[in-house]
C-alpha cells in the first residue's frame, strides 16, 4: 500500500476516548478537548486472481476494550441498488474509524451511480479507483480516517484490487491487508500469495537458487488462505474476531460468504 | 460624551473600572461544546420477537450531584419509533426539539407517510456526523428503537462522533459494561432473537437496571421503561420502582482487612 | 542495598522527555474473580496476557502459589503480579517456620498491601487474595496503591464489570461447592466474551478446609479448529547461502559430548503445542 503521509491522526494522548481530560490549560484560550476521531479496530484484506477479487473483513466493531457489535460490516458493495446492493460491480473495504468509513461508502456509491445515470455505462475499477483518491484527497487537512481497500474486475476481466492511505496515495496490487491485524496478516501473505523468501528446492546453490515465481492463485485457495489469515489474527489480536465476511467479485457478480469466528 | 464609538454604550472606566473586553468576545475562538455539564447515564434496549424493550433511569447528573431525578430519558418519536437519550441533557432537549420539528413537517409535507424507526436512525446520524464535522458535538449517545420500514423490531445506536452499529442487545455508556454482558446471553446472535419473548427480554431489561443500580455511581432506582410492537404501538412507562432489590451480602461485611466484629 | 536499582532512571527520565516511549510491559488485561462458599473460597481466572492489542499468552496463569492453602489471582503488570506474589509467598514461609503456625490469609493480605503502598502504585499488581487458615475463609482484594477490601465476592481487571454483572444477579448467601465453582466460572466467562483484555480458558481453584483443588483449564471454550491449509514447506525451499560443518571433534573442545544410543532414549524435555 501507499505509504502514510501523516502522522497516525489518534496516536499519543488521544486513545481511546473522544476527550482528553487533562486538556485544561491556564492559557486564556481554551483548547477544543473535543476529539473528532475514533478507533472501531477489526481488520480487512483484499486478494486478486485471474478472473476474480476477493474483499474480507471481520465484523467486529469495537471501542476500546469493548464489543459494540459482533456483525458490523466493514465490506461494501459500490454501485449497486439502495438496500440490496444488487448488481455492484465494484466492492469496497474501509477500516479505521467506522462513521467515516460509512461517509466515505456512501459518497463513492453515490458517484458511481450518478456516472450510470449520466453516462449510461458502468464505472471501470479503474476509474472508481482515481475517484475515490480524489475523495480522500479533498479532505486532506481533515482526513477520513479510514484506510481503504477496493476491488473489482478491470476492462480485460482480471482482478483489480487498489489500496490506499487515509489522504489518498493509492496503488493497484495483488494483495493487501489494512487495520489493526494488518501487521500480522501482510507478512503472511507476501509468503503465500507472492512467495516471498520461497526458493525453488534444488534449482541451484546458495545464490544461484532460483526464487519462487508468484502467479495468480485458484479462487478456492485464495478464500483458504483468506480463513487462515483471520482465524490466525483472530489468535492473537485482541480487536478482531467474531465474524467473516467475504465478498468475491466475479464476472457473474458479487457473492457473499459468512464464516464465524471466535468471539473472546 | 466620547468620541470613541468603541466605547458608546459602555460603563464608564473613570467609574466602573476598566472594562473587560473578553466578554464582548471580539478575537478568540468560537465557544463550542468542550465537555458534557448535565448528564444522563446508560441507556439499555433488546429485541425480542415482535417487538423491543428499552429502559433507562430518571436521573440526570450534575457532575456526581444527583440534581435532576424526574426527567425523562425516553422520546417517543410517534407511534412505531423512540429514541433514547444518554449524555448531555441540553443537548437531549435540543435534539428533542429537532425530531418534533422534523415530526411536524413531515406530517404536512407528506400526509399519510410516517417515518419509521430505520429513517428516524439514518436522519439522527446525519445530523450527530454533522456536527461532529463542524466541530461542533452534540454530547450523546442514543439508541434509536422501534419498527423499520418492514414492521420488524429496530434497534440502532448513534453518539456525539457519528458512530452507528447495530446488534440484538444494546447498551450505551456504563451499560455497556455491565448490562451488555448480562444481556448477550439473551440474545447474542440475530438468530436468538426469535427465541426471545417479550416477557424475557423486560424481565431481562430490568435486572440490568437493578445492577446498574448497585454499580452505577450516577444512577437512580426510578426508571422509565418502553415497549414498542406492530400491534402495541409505543407503550411507555416513564415513572417505574426498581423491586425486589437484595443487599443480603452486606450483614456478612466487617471491615476491609483484619477486622473481625 | 536489597530491593530496585534505581541508577537508571535519571537516563530514563531525559530519554522519556525526548519522546522516547516508555518498554511496553506485557500486561494481564484480565478478568479475575474470587467467590466464598459454605467451606471454603474458589477463585478463578481467564487466560489471556495482551502487550497493547496483541495477545502475548493465550494460555498463562494468573493463580498463584502463595501457601498451600493460600492462592492469589493477579491482574495488572505481568512481571510485578508474579514478583510479588512469589516474594509474598516467601516471606510468608520463612515467617510460618519462624513462628510455627500455619499461614493466614489476613497476613498474605497486610504484608502485600504494605509492600505495595510502600510503592505507591508503581508495582501495577492488582490481586485477589483467598485462602483458608486455622481463623476460617479468607477472601480479599488488594490494589496496586495498597487499598484492601474483603467482601463474600470480588472481582478485578479489565474485565472485572462484565463479571461482576453475573455476581449481581446471580451470587446468593450459603452457595455449595459446584455452585460456587459454577458461579466463578461464568462470570469468568462474561469476561472472555466481553472484555477484550479477557479470553482463552477459564482457571479454577478450590480451597476448603482440607485441600487445595488447583483445576487448570477447567473450562476451554476457545479451541482453534483446524487451519484451512497446510503450511508445511518442502525441503530446501529456505536458501542456504554458506555452510560450515562444525564436527563433534571441535565442537567437544568447548563442551560435553554425550553419544545417545537409539531414539527411545531421547528425552523430551519440553514439549509445545504448536503444530501438534
Amino acid at each position: 500500500m501507499a505509504s502514510s503521509l501523516i502522522a497516525d491522526p489518534t496516536s499519543s494522548s488521544h486513545n481511546l476516548y473522544s476527550f482528553s481530560p487533562s486538556d485544561q490549560t491556564a492559557s486564556d484560550i481554551r483548547q477544543h478537548s473535543f476529539y473528532p476521531y475514533t478507533d472501531n479496530g477489526g481488520s480487512t484484506l483484499g486478494i486478486t486472481g485471474n478472473d476474480f477479487a476477493i474483499l474480507a473483513g471481520d465484523t467486529r466493531s469495537t471501542s476500546g476494550y469493548s464489543i459494540n457489535s459482533r456483525y458490523a460490516p466493514k465490506v461494501y458493495r459500490i454501485g449497486g441498488e439502495d438496500e440490496t446492493g444488487e448488481g455492484a460491480h465494484i466492492v469496497l473495504s474501509l477500516v479505521g474509524y467506522a462513521a467515516d468509513g460509512t461517509a466515505l461508502q456512501e459518497r463513492l456509491n453515490t458517484v458511481v451511480k450518478m456516472y450510470k445515470y449520466q453516462h449510461g455505462k458502468r464505472m471501470t475499477v479503474k476509474a472508481c479507483a482515481q475517484r475515490l483518491a480524489t475523495i480522500l484527497y479533498s479532505k486532506r487537512f481533515f482526513p477520513y480516517y479510514v484506510q481503504a481497500i477496493l476491488a473489482g474486475l478491470d476492462e480485460d476481466g482480471r482482478g483489480a484490487l487498489y489500496s490506499y492511505d487515509p489522504v489518498g496515495s493509492y496503488e493497484r496490487e495483488q494483495c493487501r491487508a489494512a487495520g489493526a491485524a494488518a501487521s500480522l496478516i501482510m507478512p503472511f501473505l507476501d509468503n503465500q500469495v507472492n512467495f516471498k523468501n520461497q526458493y525453488m528446492p534444488g534449482s541451484g546453490e546458495g545464490h544461484d537458487l532460483h526464487a519462487k515465481q508468484a502467479e495468480p492463485l485458484p479462487r478456492q485457495e485464495v478464500e483458504r488462505l483468506v480463513k487462515d489469515a483471520f482465524t490466525s489474527a483472530t489468535e492473537r489480536h485482541i480487536e478482531v474476531g467474531d465474524g467473516l465476511q467475504m465478498l468475491i467479485v466475479t464476472a457473474k457478480g458479487v457473492e457473499e460468504t459468512f464464516y464465524p469466528l471466535k468471539r473472546d | 460624551m466620547n468620541h470613541l464609538p468603541q466605547a458608546w454604550g459602555r460603563p464608564r472606566d473613570d467609574i466602573y473600572g476598566h472594562y473587560d473586553p473578553s466578554h464582548l468576545q471580539t478575537a478568540g475562538p468560537n465557544a463550542h461544546t468542550q465537555q458534557p455539564i448535565v448528564t444522563g447515564t446508560s441507556v439499555l434496549a433488546v429485541k425480542f420477537k415482535d417487538g423491543i424493550v428499552i429502559a433507562a433511569d430518571n436521573l440526570a447528573s450534575y457532575g456526581s450531584l444527583a440534581r435532576f431525578t424526574h426527567v425523562h430519558r425516553l422520546r417517543p418519536f410517534n407511534d412505531r419509533a423512540l429514541v433514547g437519550f444518554g449524555g448531555d441533557i441540553s443537548d437531549m432537549q435540543y435534539l428533542d426539539r429537532l425530531l418534533n420539528s422534523l415530526d411536524v413537517n413531515e406530517n404536512y409535507g407528506s400526509p399519510g407517510h410516517v417515518l419509521n424507526a430505520q429513517n428516524l436512525h439514518t436522519y439522527l446520524s446525519k445530523v450527530m456526523y454533522k456536527r461532529r464535522s463542524d466541530m461542533n458535538p452534540l454530547w450523546n449517545s442514543m439508541l434509536v428503537v422501534g419498527l423499520d420500514g418492514d414492521d420488524k423490531p429496530f434497534l440502532s445506536s448513534v453518539d456525539l462522533l457519528g458512530t452507528t452499529f447495530s446488534s440484538p442487545t444494546l447498551a450505551t455508556g456504563f451499560g455497556g459494561h455491565l448490562a451488555q454482558p448480562l444481556l448477550r446471553k439473551l440474545a447474542d446472535d440475530e438468530s436468538q432473537v426469535k427465541d426471545v419473548t417479550r416477557e424475557k427480554a423486560v424481565a431481562a431489561v430490568q435486572e440490568c437496571m437493578k445492577v446498574l443500580f448497585y454499580r452505577d455511581a450516577r444512577s437512580l432506582d426510578s426508571y422509565s421503561i418502553a415497549v414498542i410492537t406492530k400491534e402495541g404501538g409505543v407503550e411507555l412507562k416513564e415513572d417505574e420502582q426498581l423491586e425486589g432489590q437484595s443487599w443480603a451480602f452486606a450483614d456478612t461485611i466487617r471491615g476491609y482487612g483484619t477486622q473481625v466484629n | 542495598m536489597p530491593g530496585f536499582d534505581f541508577s537508571n532512571h535519571n537516563r530514563n527520565a531525559a530519554l522519556h522527555a525526548q519522546g522516547v516511549p516508555l518498554p511496553k510491559a506485557t500486561s494481564t488485561g484480565t478478568t479475575i474473580v474470587g467467590c466464598i462458599f459454605d467451606g471454603g473460597v474458589v477463585i478463578a481466572a481467564d487466560t489471556r496476557a495482551t502487550s497493547g492489542p496483541i495477545v502475548a499468552d493465550k494460555n498463562c496463569e494468573k493463580l498463584h502459589y502463595i501457601a498451600p492453602q493460600i492462592w492469589c489471582a493477579g491482574a495488572g503488570t505481568a512481571a510485578d503480579t508474579e514478583f510479588t506474589t512469589a516474594l509474598i509467598s516467601s516471606n510468608l514461609e520463612l515467617h510460618s517456620l519462624s513462628t510455627g503456625r500455619k499461614p493466614r490469609v489476613v497476613t498474605v493480605m497486610t504484608m502485600l498491601k504494605q509492600h505495595l503502598f510502600r510503592y505507591q502504585g508503581y508495582i501495577g499488581a492488582y490481586l485477589v487474595v483467598a485462602g483458608v487458615d486455622p481463623t476460617g475463609v479468607g477472601l480479599f482484594t488488594v490494589h496496586a496503591h495498597g487499598s484492601t477490601d474483603k467482601l463474600p465476592y470480588v472481582t478485578m481487571g479489565s474485565g472485572s464489570l462484565a463479571a461482576m454483572a453475573v455476581f449481581e444477579t446471580q451470587w446468593k448467601q450459603k452457595l455449595t461447592r459446584e455452585e460456587a465453582i459454577k458461579l466463578t466460572s461464568d462470570a469468568i466467562q462474561a469476561g472472555i466474551f466481553n472484555d477484550l483484555g479477557s479470553g482463552s480458558n477459564v482457571d479454577v481453584c478450590v480451597i476448603t478446609k482440607d485441600m487445595t483443588t488447583m483445576m487448570r483449564n477447567y473450562i476451554k471454550p476457545n479451541q482453534r479448529e483446524q487451519k484451512q491449509k497446510s503450511y508445511k514447506f518442502p525441503r530446501g525451499t529456505t536458501a542456504v547461502l554458506n555452510e560450515k560443518i562444525i564436527t563433534k571433534e571441535e565442537i567437544s573442545k568447548y563442551v560435553t559430548v554425550q553419544e545417545l544410543s537409539s531414539d527411545d532414549d531421547v528425552v523430551v524435555v519440553e514439549k509445545m503445542d504448536i503444530d501438534q
